[in-house]
C-alpha cells in the first residue's frame, strides 16, 4: 500500500490467526478511543468526536498530496492540524461571532468535510481515498496489511496512539481532572483550561486519524462516546471510568467481531452495534443510574411507605380504645389498591409485626414498638411545624404524613430538643414516647 | 412561471438546481428553529441514523423507489429522535453523548444492513443506496422534485401555522409550559418536521451536507436580524441562493460539497460584512467607542489640569499631561482634538480652546455627578469612585445627568459649581502635589 512502511520491515509478522489480529486491531482502537472519550463525554463535547473526525478529511488529503503516500507522519501532522484548525475556529465563531457553540461546530467541521471532498475530487481522483471506506473501514483487510514489526500496519499505528494516548492521561491526570470538572479552577490555579481543550482536541484528531483505515470513522465516533457514557452510567470515580470504559471498549471489539462473523457482516458496524447494545443493558440495568434499578428502589420504598402507613393506622385505631378493631378488608380500603395491601400486610406478617386475632388485624410487641416510633415523628414534626413556621393546623398533616418515613432517631432527639419536652402535638393528641 | 417549470423535458441541471433551490429553501426556514433550540447537531444526528431504515425499507420493499426508502428513513430518524428523548430524561447521559451515541449505533446498524444487502445470497446491490451516505443528485427524477415541492410546502405551512407557538418554545420554553402551551408535541413537530426535510434531502446531497444544509443559511440569517420572522425568510433566500449558486458554479465538483461550500462562503461574508452583528461592523463600533473615550480621558484631563487657573484657560506642557495619566498614543490623539477644534497645540504645551472647554466641562460634570452618586447611594469610598466613573461617564445619556443632578441637589450634596463643574469629590493629582508617576 505504502513504501515508508515497507522499508521499515525487517522483521516477519507474528503468527496469529486473522480473526486475533482483527480483534486485536479493534480493540486497541476502541481501547485508545475510550481513553480520550471519557473527557470528551464529561466535558458536554461528545459531538467533537463526530465533527474532527470529518473534519480531518482536507487534512489527510493535503498531507498525502504533500508526501505523495499514506505515511504514519504526514497523516499525523495533518490530522494535528485539522484538530488544531478546527477546535480554533469553533471557538473563534462562538466567542467572537456568538454563533451558538452547536451550530459553529456543525458549521465547521461540515464545511472542512466539503472541502475535503472538492479536494479529493479535484487532486486525488478517488485512487487512496474512498469516502465509503473512510466510513466503514477494512477492519477484515488489517492481517493483509504490511507488517512492522512484526504487527499489520494498522495495530502497530493504534498501538503507537494507545501508548501516547496513556501517556498524556497518566503525566497530565490531575490538570485533565480539573480542567474536565471546572474549568474556571483549572484556570485560577495555574493551568489553561484552554490549552488542555486544544490537547485533548489535538488528541482526538490523531486517534481518529489512526484508526481510520481500519475501523472507519464511524466506528471511532461511536468509540470515542458509547463505552465511556456506558462507564459514566456504572461509576462515579474517574479513574474507575477510564479503566471501564476501555474494557468496555475491548469488550464490545470481541463481541462484535464474533457477532460479525456469526451473520457474516461488517466488522466494524458489528462493534459499533455490540458497544450501543452494552450500553442500552446499562441505561436498562445499571446498579446505580439504570433505569430498571431506579423503578425497583422507587418501588420498594414506597412498599416501605405503604407498610410504615398501614402499621401507623393500626397505632391510631389501637389509640382510640381496646373496642375499636381494624379487619384486612378495611386496611386494604384505605390503602387504596387492593394488591399492594395484600403485599405489604403479608410482608409485615412475615416479619412478626402485626397478628391476626378472630379477623381482626392487631399489631405485635415489636410492631407497636415501630409503629409508635413513626406516630412520635409525625407528631413531632406537626408540632415543630406549628410552633417554629407558625403554619395553620389544618396544613401540617399532609407534610409531616410525607416526611415521617424519612425521619430517623437522630432527628427525633433533636425535634424533642428543639420542642422543649412538649407532650402534646397541636391537634391535642399525645406524642408517643 | 411555476407553472411551466414542471414540464417535462427540463434539463437535468435544471432539475437539480431547482430541486436543491427547493430542499435548501425549506432546510434553511426549519433549520432556524434547529439552531435556536440549540438543537444544531439533530440534523446530523437524523441524516446518520436514517440508513438503518432505508436499509430495512430496501429489504422489505426490494426497490429503491424513494417514497419507499424514505418512508424507512422516517421511520428510523423517528425512533432516533424517541431514544435521545428517552436517553436525556431517563438516564444521567447528557443531550450532546445521547446524540452521539444514538448517531454511531444507528450509522453502524445501518452499515451491517448494508453489508448484509451486498450479499449475493440477498441478491441485492446497495447501489443507489450509496446515494443515501453521499448524495447523488444527477439521479434526481421529476418525481423526485415533485416529492420535495409537496414535502416543501406541507414544512411551510405547519411553519405558518404554528410560528407563534414555535416562537415562543424557541425563546421561552418554561414561560411556554407555564402558559398552557403543550410544549413536547410542539417540540416533536419541529423535530419530526427537521426531520421529513433532513430525509427527502440525503439522496440529494448526503449525509454530511444535509446536516450542513440545516445549520447554514440559519446561522447565516442570525448575523442579519433579531426578528424571527425575518431571519426564516433570510434563511430560506440564503438556501434557496445555496443551492442555486452552488449547483450553477460547481459544475465538475460534487453537487452537495459544492452547495455546501457556498452556503460556507455566505456565512462567511456575513460574518464579516454583516451590519451590527458582522465581525467588521463590531469592530468599528469598539474601535470608534475607544477612540472617542481616549478623546474624552484627553478632554477630561486638560480641564482638571486647568482647574486652578479658570476662568482663564491656561498653557499646559504636554509632560504634565503626560505624568497625569497613562496614554497609549498622545501624539495622535492631540491632533485629532486639534482638527476638532478643541484644543490648540503650543510647541510643547497645550490649551484648551472654548469649544474644548465647554466639551470638557461636561464631561468633568458626568464624571463627577456619577462619583458623587457612587458615593451617596452605593457607600463607595472616595477614592474608589474615580474608576468606576472613568469607564461609565462616556455612557451616561443628558436626561441621566439631569436627574443625577436634581437628586444630590436636592440631598444638599451638589457644592458651588464652579462653571456648572462641581468640584472633584476627591483628590486631584493636579492639586497642589506634584505629579507623582
Amino acid at each position: 500500500m505504502d513504501t515508508l512502511c515497507q522499508s521499515l520491515n525487517p522483521l516477519p509478522t507474528v503468527a496469529l490467526s486473522t480473526g486475533s489480529w482483527i480483534v486485536l486491531t479493534g480493540a486497541a482502537t476502541n481501547v485508545a478511543c475510550a481513553l480520550v472519550g471519557c473527557f470528551l463525554v464529561l466535558r458536554r463535547m461528545s459531538m467533537m468526536g463526530d465533527a474532527l473526525s470529518h473534519a480531518v478529511l482536507p487534512g489527510l488529503v493535503v498531507a498525502f498530496l504533500f508526501s505523495g503516500s499514506l505515511g504514519i507522519v504526514p497523516l499525523f501532522l495533518g490530522a494535528v492540524g485539522v484538530g488544531l484548525l478546527t477546535t480554533f475556529l469553533t471557538q473563534t465563531l462562538h466567542q467572537y461571532a456568538r454563533v451558538p457553540s452547536d451550530a459553529s461546530m456543525g458549521v465547521v467541521f461540515t464545511s472542512l468535510f466539503a472541502l475535503g471532498v472538492v479536494l479529493v475530487k479535484k487532486f486525488v481522483g478517488g485512487l487512496h481515498f474512498d469516502i465509503a471506506c473512510i466510513y466503514e473501514g477494512s477492519l477484515e483487510l488489517v492481517p493483509f496489511a504490511d507488517p512492522i514489526f512484526g504487527l499489520p500496519r494498522p495495530l502497530f499505528t493504534t498501538l503507537v496512539v494507545v501508548v501516547v494516548n496513556l501517556a498524556v492521561l497518566v503525566l497530565l491526570w490531575k490538570e485533565l481532572k480539573v480542567s474536565s470538572f471546572d474549568a474556571g479552577l483549572s484556570t485560577t490555579i495555574g493551568f489553561s483550561a484552554t490549552a488542555m481543550h486544544y490537547l485533548l482536541m489535538v488528541l482526538v484528531a490523531v486517534t481518529t486519524v489512526a484508526s481510520f483505515e481500519a475501523v472507519g470513522s464511524i466506528l471511532v465516533v461511536a468509540m470515542l462516546i458509547v463505552p465511556a457514557a456506558t462507564a459514566h452510567l456504572l461509576c462515579d470515580r474517574l479513574a474507575l471510568m477510564v479503566t471501564l470504559s476501555a474494557l468496555l471498549g475491548v469488550a464490545s471489539a470481541v463481541l462484535g467481531y464474533w457477532a460479525a462473523v456469526y451473520w457474516d457482516t461488517n466488522i466494524a458496524g458489528m462493534m459499533t452495534v455490540a458497544a450501543g447494545v452494552l450500553y442500552g443493558l446499562a441505561v436498562l440495568f445499571s446498579p446505580r443510574y439504570g433505569i430498571f434499578s431506579t423503578m425497583i428502589r422507587n418501588l420498594q420504598l414506597s412498599m416501605k411507605v405503604l407498610r410504615e402507613d398501614l402499621l401507623a393506622m393500626l397505632y391510631r385505631v389501637e389509640e382510640l380504645g381496646s373496642d375499636k378493631f381494624l379487619t384486612a378488608d378495611e386496611a386494604r380500603q384505605a390503602v387504596g389498591s387492593r394488591w399492594l395491601a395484600r403485599w405489604g400486610l403479608a410482608k409485615l406478617y412475615r416479619t412478626g409485626r402485626i397478628e391476626r386475632a378472630e379477623g381482626h388485624l392487631r399489631l405485635t410487641e415489636k410492631g407497636r414498638s415501630s409503629a409508635r416510633q413513626l406516630v412520635r415523628s409525625h407528631r413531632l414534626w406537626e408540632t415543630y411545624l406549628v410552633k417554629h413556621l407558625g403554619l395553620p393546623l389544618d396544613h401540617v398533616h399532609e407534610p409531616a404524613h410525607r416526611v415521617e418515613h424519612f425521619i430517623d432517631e437522630q432527628m427525633r432527639k433533636e425535634l424533642q430538643i428543639e420542642l422543649e419536652g412538649q407532650g402534646q402535638d397541636p391537634h391535642g393528641r399525645e406524642i408517643p414516647e | 412561471m411555476t407553472g411551466s417549470i414542471f414540464v417535462l423535458g427540463l434539463t437535468l441541471t435544471n432539475k437539480v438546481m431547482i430541486g436543491t433551490a427547493v430542499l435548501g429553501g425549506m432546510a434553511g426556514v426549519i433549520g432556524c428553529f434547529a439552531v435556536l433550540r440549540g438543537r444544531s447537531l439533530v440534523g446530523d444526528m437524523l441524516a446518520h441514523s436514517a440508513l438503518p431504515g432505508v436499509c430495512f425499507a430496501f429489504l422489505l420493499l426490494n426497490s429503491r423507489s424513494l417514497l419507499g426508502l424514505s418512508i424507512g428513513a422516517l421511520i428510523s430518524g423517528l425512533f432516533a429522535i424517541g431514544a435521545v428523548t428517552i436517553i436525556t430524561h431517563w438516564t444521567r447521559t447528557k443531550e450532546d453523548a445521547a446524540i452521539g451515541i444514538v448517531l454511531s449505533t444507528f450509522f453502524g446498524a445501518g452499515i451491517v444492513l448494508l453489508s448484509v444487502i451486498q450479499k449475493p445470497s440477498v441478491g441485492g446491490n446497495k447501489a443507489g443506496l450509496d446515494s443515501y451516505l453521499f448524495g447523488e443528485p444527477g439521479n434526481m427524477l421529476t418525481a423526485d422534485l415533485y416529492l420535495l415541492t409537496i414535502v416543501a410546502v406541507i414544512v411551510l405551512l405547519i411553519v405558518a401555522i404554528l410560528f407563534k407557538e414555535f416562537k415562543i418554545i424557541c425563546f421561552d420554553t418554561d414561560f411556554a409550559k407555564s402558559q398552557g402551551w403543550p410544549t413536547l408535541s410542539l417540540d416533536l413537530a419541529i423535530m419530526t418536521s427537521l426531520a421529513v426535510v433532513t430525509i427527502v434531502g440525503l439522496p440529494i446531497v448526503g449525509v454530511i451536507l444535509m446536516a450542513a444544509m440545516i445549520i447554514f443559511p440559519a446561522a447565516t440569517a442570525r448575523f442579519w436580524t433579531h426578528q424571527l420572522h425575518t431571519m426564516l425568510l433570510l434563511a430560506g433566500g440564503f438556501g434557496i441562493a445555496a443551492g442555486l449558486l452552488g449547483t450553477k458554479f460547481g459544475q465538475g465538483l460534487p453537487t452537495g460539497a459544492a452547495i455546501v461550500l457556498t452556503a460556507a462562503a455566505m456565512f462567511v461574508l456575513s460574518i464579516l460584512f454583516a451590519p451590527r452583528q458582522g465581525m467588521i461592523a463590531r469592530l468599528t463600533a469598539e474601535v470608534r467607542l475607544r477612540r472617542r473615550m481616549a478623546r474624552e480621558h484627553l478632554l477630561r484631563s486638560l480641564f482638571e489640569l486647568s482647574e486652578s487657573a479658570l476662568p482663564q484657560l491656561p498653557q499646559i506642557p504636554l509632560q504634565r499631561l503626560r505624568d497625569y495619566r497613562y496614554w497609549r498614543s498622545l501624539d495622535a490623539l492631540l491632533s485629532k482634538a486639534t482638527e476638532k477644534g478643541m484644543v490648540t497645540r503650543l510647541g510643547q504645551a497645550v490649551q484648551l480652546t472654548a469649544v474644548g472647554y465647554r466639551h470638557a466641562a461636561e464631561l468633568t460634570k458626568a464624571h463627577r455627578l456619577w462619583e458623587m452618586y457612587l458615593m451617596q447611594h452605593a457607600n463607595i469610598a472616595s477614592d474608589h469612585v474615580d474608576r468606576d466613573a472613568d469607564d461609565v461617564e462616556h455612557l451616561l445619556p443628558e436626561s441621566l445627568l439631569v436627574e443625577l443632578e436634581q437628586q444630590l441637589a436636592s440631598a444638599g450634596r451638589l457644592p458651588a459649581l464652579i462653571a456648572e463643574v462641581p468640584v472633584s469629590p476627591h483628590q486631584l493629582d493636579s492639586d497642589a502635589n506634584p505629579p507623582k508617576h
